[in-house]
């Protein structure tokens, strides 16, 4: 009788295994919504190649924001401070614009504490992943409504939700993020290429995920439970993504699939379902989503692209260098210059 | 003409409405003294409002060096009809007045010296265009003081050129114009009856005229600061705007063209402080100035700058709190606020510039104690020292190197085969730190607000978090020992000494003075550049009977400092002077106030 070889381990264009790739075991709930994405987002990090030592994971202060020690375990990472991610992931930008920047957010995080800075950071537009893991309320203060919680929602105590949610996805297409995608956690094919396509992309790429608070939020009257989630979904599109570095021909019929390309040469397919899907228009993207939660339904998938519009640090025109690397011969000037300044004071 | 001539020892009270382009006329007016060679300070009192408000600008020349605020005014220039009446009444006896005639100010008393300019009359003859009238009309008391106080015209004309630079000749020829018709119309009309003369001196070879904010801007550029992070704020924003248009001047890259630095105008402060942050953790040289509100906003960050050891240098220039308080108006309102600021035990060292010289190399020096120590640094301003001209020595090319501290490299990691980030190797109580983008798979660390140990992992453990703030008591203890000592005038008979910082230093400097010449009271005194304090402060006190620590705010702040960190026997010699009024502080409030506790007034 022979003996069984194990099989080989599979590795990524890098040579890496899954390892690397992943980081400390979760100390959230079983079942959370946010320890499924955390895995999509390793697969996505390992598919895509991403050196490890090159991605800045940061966040802010909740559930989600405690995920950054679940993947990348080799990879810099910042639990900051509650609603301010969004400064600290942009000064590490400055410093290195060539940092892959992954910032998880929550809910609380982005819509109520973090909302001014979420909106300045639309604005600016810097090159990195902007999570957020949506479970309309308060995990780790123990169930209060949060500001992405839908009218009429009900608590697990429940109490009744009387106020409009804040839709993180409008606010980043109206404002100027550059990738603008909503998934479910629980909907693997799609956030998994949403992700690999976001992490591709240069510029701000905003992927708001529903992600069930199983604790506090997955209860009969939620709007952000497993099964509110398998009743409302409404997927715009079917989404396949090729990388860059796999050159692989794509046959698709015209009117069925459309194929849009990111900067670094990924592509995205999506595939029509219902309808046909531009994501390169803004007012269809709004429009639809006013629709769909007029009609109390959830739509996901790749909202809004825009290729054309540069990412922050490149509107800065900085040298190639990051500035954190600069020898002192470059940032201080010299002599003669202080020299000239004190005669034009004197 | 009285009897004996005041020489090079008075001040020019100049009020004017906010925005009627008085500051060009006061500056060329006291850079003239200036190259008189006579020392001079000029303090901007300014409302907070773009145009339309009192203002006034206070001139002093001082043979001896006074550079303070002078309480008493000896020429009023009063151009502004909404204070002038006021004005006149609040001047002591034998003070001159140079007026707008139609405010007809000489009744109001008969014991100054009244000077009736018909301002409108002349700026007419020099103004042919009625829309530019209000811009030069200042400039006609340039013309006229120059000549009452026996300025040479020569010296008033480069002030002129120099203020308005090459490229404006023909403004500057306008105002020439006004200058020279202010000059004609005094020597005609305006027989000298004030004691008040100019004399050329010798006293500012080499010298600049330069203000704070300014001077630290250049030191920030000059230490190699490549992130700037701010929100506008009275009286920070000069600072900001300063460093970017230095930037802009010496920091491209030759051949691209392109920045070797970044600057983001935030959204608030909370924002500026989160970028300073992320980009000090991710390896840049980052700073951000503000002011008083600013620092409450930024309180959050700071503590986690502070525990989570990330470098950052944050500019303070002081005004008036709490609150919006006076925006416009100076104080040493944060001393104590700024040392401990965020919630927890925080310690944060401060630098206390006290002219343009500090502004520039204690900024310079700041971002090396930042990174060295990785944690935030402040420097704190105040508005008299950051928005007001002082005299200025040359700015020295930074002798130090750009010190990036305990940062390893991927060949640091391969020889130590990884690192703890948090492990007190060298017993300073500074670890070693990485940078995000270095290409190790030992590189990473998870940097966190929360409790952790030695090697950067998540503990809740009551023995880890007491190494750990223990360690960062270390760590201050080192500090102390890299900071600069203070300034210290011992008088081996004096039992009586004074400490202060920053700006306090020119009241506390005249105010010895006048308690030695004027009640025989001998004094040491002692100014603190920067904290901790070193023992040298404690050495201070113990060698005299008491120690008046001067502060400009009501609350003691710098006493308060002083406390928590001294041997307690020492505090029952400590004195407090406090003055709080939004005003620079003169030297007499201090000396008075001395004299009224040691009971010989």
């Amino acid at each position: 009788m022979s003996t069984p070889t194990a099989p080989a381990k599979k590795t990524n264009r890098l040579g890496f295994d899954i390892l690397p790739y992943r980081g400390g075991k979760t100390t959230l709930c079983a079942g959370c919504g946010h320890n499924a994405v955390t895995e999509r987002l390793v697969e996505a990090c390992w598919d895509l190649g991403v050196e490890p030592w090159r991605v800045a994971k940061i966040s802010g202060i909740g559930c989600s924001s405690k995920t950054p020690a679940y993947f990348l375990g080799q990879s810099h990472g910042f639990n900051s401070v509650h609603g301010r991610a969004p400064a600290v992931a942009t000064g590490a930008l400055l410093a290195n614009h060539e940092l892959r920047c992954v910032l998880v957010s929550g809910d609380g995080d982005t819509a109520s504490i973090g909302l001014g800075q979420y909106m300045h950071t639309l604005r600016r537009n810097p090159a990195m992943l902007y999570l957020i893991e949506n479970n309309g309320v308060y995990g780790l203060t123990k169930g209060q409504f949060s500001a992405t919680s839908d009218l009429g929602a009900k608590s697990k105590g429940g109490a009744v939700n009387a106020f409009t949610p804040i839709d993180c996805c409008l606010a980043a297409i109206e404002y100027g993020a550059t990738f603008v995608a909503r998934s479910f956690s629980g909907d693997k094919k799609q956030l998994s290429a949403l992700l690999r396509a976001a992490l591709s992309h240069d510029g701000l790429a905003v992927v708001d995920v529903i992600s069930p608070c199983v604790a506090f939020n997955d209860h009969e009257g939620s709007t952000k439970s497993y099964s509110y989630m398998k009743d409302h979904e409404e997927p715009l599109h079917d989404i396949d993504f090729i990388p860059f570095f796999n050159d692989i021909e794509v046959e698709f019929e015209e009117g069925v699939t459309r194929e849009v390309s990111l900067h670094d040469g990924s592509r995205i397919l999506l595939h029509k379902l219902e309808h046909d899907y531009d994501p390169s228009s803004r007012l269809n993207a709004v429009t639809r989503l006013h629709q769909a939660s007029d009609g109390d339904e959830v739509l996901t998938g790749l909202l809004y692209l825009d290729r054309s519009r540069p990412s922050f640090t490149r509107t800065l025109n900085m040298v190639d260098r990051p500035l954190a690397t600069l020898p002192e011969s470059v940032t201080r000037p010299r002599r003669e210059a202080l020299e000239r300044i004190n005669e034009e004071y004197r | 003409m009285h009897a004996t001539p005041v020489v090079n020892d008075f001040s020019i009270h100049v009020a004017t409405a906010n925005g009627s382009g008085s500051q060009t006329a006061n500056s060329v007016l006291m850079r003239s003294i200036f190259q008189m060679g006579v020392p001079v300070s000029g303090k901007n009192l300014f409302p907070s409002n773009i145009a339309g408000l009192p203002t006034w600008f206070t001139i002093r020349a001082s043979r001896k060096g006074y550079i303070g605020r002078k309480k008493e005014i000896d020429l009023l220039i009063a151009m502004n009809p909404e204070t002038a009446r006021e004005d006149v009444m609040a001047l002591d006896a034998g003070a001159a007045v140079v007026y707008d005639e139609p405010l007809a100010l000489a009744g109001l008393r008969d014991d100054l010296v009244f000077y009736a300019v018909p301002f409108d009359k002349l700026v007419t003859g020099v103004c042919p265009e009625p829309k530019l009238r209000k811009l030069v009309r200042n400039m006609i008391y340039t013309g006229v003081a120059a000549h009452l106080l026996g300025i040479e015209i020569d010296e008033v004309r480069k002030a002129l050129v120099k203020q308005f630079g090459e490229r404006k000749k023909k403004t500057a020829e306008m105002n020439w114009q006004a200058v020279l018709a202010g000059q004609s119309y005094a020597s005609e009309n305006l027989p000298k009856a004030d004691p008040l003369k100019v004399e050329r001196m010798d006293a500012n070879q080499g010298r600049l005229i330069i203000d704070g904010n300014t001077a630290a801007a250049l030191g920030c550029v000059f230490a190699g600061a490549t992130v700037l992070t701010w929100y506008p704020i009275t009286p920070s924003s000069s600072l900001a705007e300063a460093m970017i248009d230095f930037l802009g001047r010496l920091r491209q890259d030759p051949e691209t063209g392109k920045a070797t630095y970044a600057v983001v105008q935030a959204e608030d402060e909370l924002a500026a402080a989160g970028m300073v942050l992320g980009a000090g953790w991710a390896g840049a040289r980052a700073m951000t100035c503000t002011s008083g509100p600013g620092i409450s906003l930024m309180s959050e960050f700071l503590g986690l700058g502070y525990f989570a050891e990330i470098p950052g240098v944050f500019i303070d220039v002081q005004r008036v709190g709490p609150s919006t308080g006076l925006p416009t108006r100076t104080m040493q309102g944060d001393t104590l606020t700024n040392a401990i600021v965020s919630h927890g035990d925080t310690r944060h060292p401060l630098y206390f510039p006290s002219n343009p010289e500090e502004c520039f190399s204690m900024a310079t020096e700041a971002f090396n104690l930042a990174e060295k120590f990785q944690t935030p640094v402040f420097v704190n301003l105040d508005l008299d020292l950051g928005m007001n001209n002082w005299m200025s020595d040359p700015f020295e090319y930074p002798e130090l190197p750009v010190d990036r501290g305990k940062v390893l490299s991927t060949e640091d990691l391969e020889r130590l085969g990884g690192f703890s980030r948090y492990l007190d190797v060298d017993g300073d109580g500074v670890p070693y730190r990485t940078l995000p983008g270095t290409p190790h798979d030992k590189a990473g660390y998870f940097t966190r607000g929360t409790g952790h140990d030695e090697h950067a992992r998540y503990s809740e453990k009551a023995e880890d978090w007491i190494a750990n703030m223990d360690r960062l008591s270390r760590k201050f203890e080192s500090i102390r020992g890299a900071i600069p000592a203070p300034e210290v005038r011992f008088n081996p008979s004096a039992r009586v000494g004074v400490v202060c910082c920053g700006t306090s230093r020119y009241a506390m400097e005249e105010a010895c003075d006048q308690l030695r010449e004027e009640l025989g009271l001998e004094t040491s005194s002692l100014r603190l550049k920067a904290y901790p304090f070193t023992d040298s402060l404690n050495e201070f006190i113990k060698a005299h009977d008491r120690v008046y620590v001067i502060d400009q705010n009501r609350d003691a702040q710098l006493l308060a400092l002083m406390k928590l960190d001294m041997d307690p026997s020492l505090l029952l010699n400590l004195r407090s002077v406090r003055y709080y009024g939004g005003l620079p502080l003169d030297a007499r409030t201090v000396s008075g106030e001395i004299a009224r506790q040691e009971g010989i007034q």
